[in-house]
């Protein structure tokens, strides 16, 4: 359950935060170029960030009590490899609940 | 027709294709905000005034973790900190535009609007301001609506949804997902095997507080052997 009141924090400072974010160069005048560092460590954020945020998840899932579940580590398995081979996110996400539900079932 | 009004149409027919992972992927924001205890107004006051989908997700999940405010927001605007970047390569082509329209544009800069607008500048190098914003408004069309239709559909079904979906392991998914394509560099690989190491080596830090450390570290090492392979070359 969310807790309403950070709930409310946080959707209005997210909202104002992302929008400054895509504002920064946008809105103000524009060629100034940003500092050779940050750019090449901007371009690794999503690859930092998002692993990091289902990685524990999806070895220890809340949805089985933090038990690891056969299930869900192979579907996480077969997405990654899916998106490596097939540069593609939709077969990705395809393969990977194809693989879910069919684990889910044989192993029920 | 004019030039604006084709370049316009133009935006919209590139975007099109991206409406096959909108329509799921907001459907599956309103579903997933909604099993997480938030009411339908709710989820699209969030929706439609944040209007970043992973970071939206990112945020859904550490706020059901009953991390602190501070927590939620560093993770969620860690996740949106890569739009900087758009901001900084579409600027060039819209200075010329007036101020409010580069601000209304702002609201709309997403992963695929930058990406359709990017190709499309490449392309044709000789477009004049007014058919860029013309073009970037076109590639919005599809994908905007769309997202808050499909959280508002996803919003109103959400509850209805069984446990036995396994719902729980679709924001996992797309995240992976999302991650796998981006994986064409060794520091994109090292980076993001590093991030997966770090966050369950930390995953005893209180409050997903694990999660932003092994993120500034993954990224940091990425950022470095990224400089180092460089200057070898």
């Amino acid at each position: 359950m969310i807790d309403r009141s950070t709930f409310w924090i946080v959707v209005p400072l997210l909202a104002i935060g992302t929008y400054l974010i895509r504002f920064s160069f946008l809105g103000t005048l524009g060629n100034r170029p940003l500092p050779a560092w940050a750019t090449r460590a901007l371009k690794f954020t999503a690859v930092a960030i998002l692993p990091a945020l289902v990685a524990p998840g999806v070895l220890w899932p809340a949805a089985t009590g933090g038990e690891s579940d056969p299930a869900r580590l192979t579907a996480a398995v077969v997405t990654l490899a899916t998106g490596i081979a097939t540069r593609n996110t939709l077969s990705a996400i395809a393969a990977g609940a194809a693989t879910l539900y069919a684990m889910l079932w044989v192993l029920s | 027709m004019s030039l604006a009004r084709s370049a316009f149409f133009r935006g919209l027919s590139a975007a099109l294709p991206f409406t096959v992972i909108v329509i799921p992927f907001g459907m599956l924001f309103g579903v997933v905000a909604t099993e997480a205890g938030l009411h339908v107004w709710e989820t699209m006051v969030f929706t439609l005034s944040v209007f970043a989908g992973a970071s939206q997700f990112a945020a859904i999940q550490t706020l059901q973790e009953q991390a602190p405010a501070a927590i939620v927001l560093v993770t969620a605007l860690a996740v949106n900190l890569r739009m900087v970047m758009y901001s900084v390569a579409l600027a060039p082509h819209f200075g010329q535009a007036p101020r409010w329209t580069r601000a209304l544009m702002s609201y709309f800069l997403v992963d695929q609007t930058f990406a359709t607008a990017t190709v499309e500048f490449e392309k044709n190098p000789d477009l004049t301001t007014a058919e860029k914003v013309a073009f970037f408004f076109g590639s919005v069309t599809p994908v905007a609506p769309l997202w808050f239709a499909a959280s508002l559909a996803g919003a109103l079904i959400g509850r209805a949804v069984p446990p036995e979906w396994a719902l729980d392991f679709a924001l996992p998914i797309t995240f992976l997902a999302m991650v796998a394509p981006m994986l064409r560099s060794l520091p994109h690989v090292v980076a993001a095997g590093l991030s997966i190491l770090l966050s369950l080596a930390l995953a005893w830090m209180p409050y997903g507080t694990g999660l932003l450390v092994a993120a500034s570290l993954s990224m940091a090492a990425g950022a470095l052997l990224d400089a180092w392979m460089e200057r070898r070359a």
